[in-house]
């Protein structure tokens, strides 16, 4: 299976930071018809957990729901996030793949 | 040099060898149960809530995710999204929590098959969360800021164009 891209972009504005996630993901939400196949619907194909850890430590975690749009971008904010802090970010879809991220603030 | 040419040899070999086929199933074992192996942890922190996802009704979903707990409408509670949507696929929505203590945040969209688009928790992040959503028709948006043990909300009216035309 092809590989799922998972970016993350931060910026950092006094004090607090911006945590953007970026993850290549089909979102299906699994009540749309195959185009092959009318009578069929594609099946649902979502994340459901994606989780912001920093330097190791969780700080946040979210469940993401089939109506987030297909690569979905989510953003938290972190206050007093230091130069250099590692920020993972790691997911899970409702058909067992998953995947992770890094980056370090800037 | 004695060691290396002991007759002992092709006797150490096959241990050797035998402990790394063990390993190496070990290893795939693990690559491959991962996941599962993961489940329970996550579990125990957390894990998704499929009831509240599944629920097909606002008040219910809320139910489901928060319990009964009543609901305050908040002006600390800033929902950030457009009044009209040119591409129901891909509305962004913005929540800030201006109050101490956030515990989660969740997204509704009132008319959507399924309300509940998001939940995030926080246990360090501030109380913000963002997302782009898919809206099935014009609607209300909730959100709904859990912040020492209350509920606090603010909902928004979106407009959903089709082809892009407001009106």
């Amino acid at each position: 299976m092809a590989d799922i891209e998972t970016k993350i972009r931060t910026k950092t504005q006094g004090g607090v930071t911006d945590v953007m996630v970026l993850v290549s993901h089909p979102m299906e939400t699994g009540q749309r018809p195959d185009p092959k196949d009318k009578t069929k619907k594609i099946p649902a194909h979502h994340i459901q957990k994606l989780n912001f850890s920093v330097n190791g430590k969780e700080v946040a975690s979210t469940d993401l729901g089939a109506a987030v749009s297909k690569d979905p971008l989510v953003g938290i904010k972190l206050k007093g996030a230091k130069s250099g802090d590692k920020i993972k970010v790691t997911w899970s879809d409702n058909l067992g793949q998953s995947g992770s991220g890094e980056a370090t603030v800037g | 040099m004695k060691t290396f040419n002991t007759p002992e040899d092709p006797v150490t070999h096959l241990p050797r060898r035998l402990f790394l086929k063990q390993t190496l199933a070990t290893a795939v074992l693990v690559g491959a149960g991962g996941t599962t192996l993961f489940r329970p942890g996550w579990a125990l922190a957390a894990e998704w809530p499929k009831a509240a996802f599944e629920a097909t009704k606002l008040d219910e979903a809320i139910a489901a995710l928060f319990g009964k707990v009543p609901l305050a409408s908040s002006t600390a509670v800033k929902l950030k999204a457009p009044t009209q949507a040119e591409n129901s696929a891909q509305v962004q929505i913005q929540v800030q929590a201006d109050l101490p203590n956030v515990e989660a945040i969740a997204v509704f969209i009132e008319k959507n098959p399924r309300p509940l688009v998001a939940h995030a928790s926080f246990t360090g992040a501030e109380g913000y969360f963002s997302a782009r959503m898919k809206m099935a028709q014009t609607s209300d948006v909730h959100a709904v800021v859990k912040a020492g043990g209350k509920l606090y909300t603010a909902k928004q009216n979106v407009k959903v164009t089709v082809g892009g035309c407001g009106g």
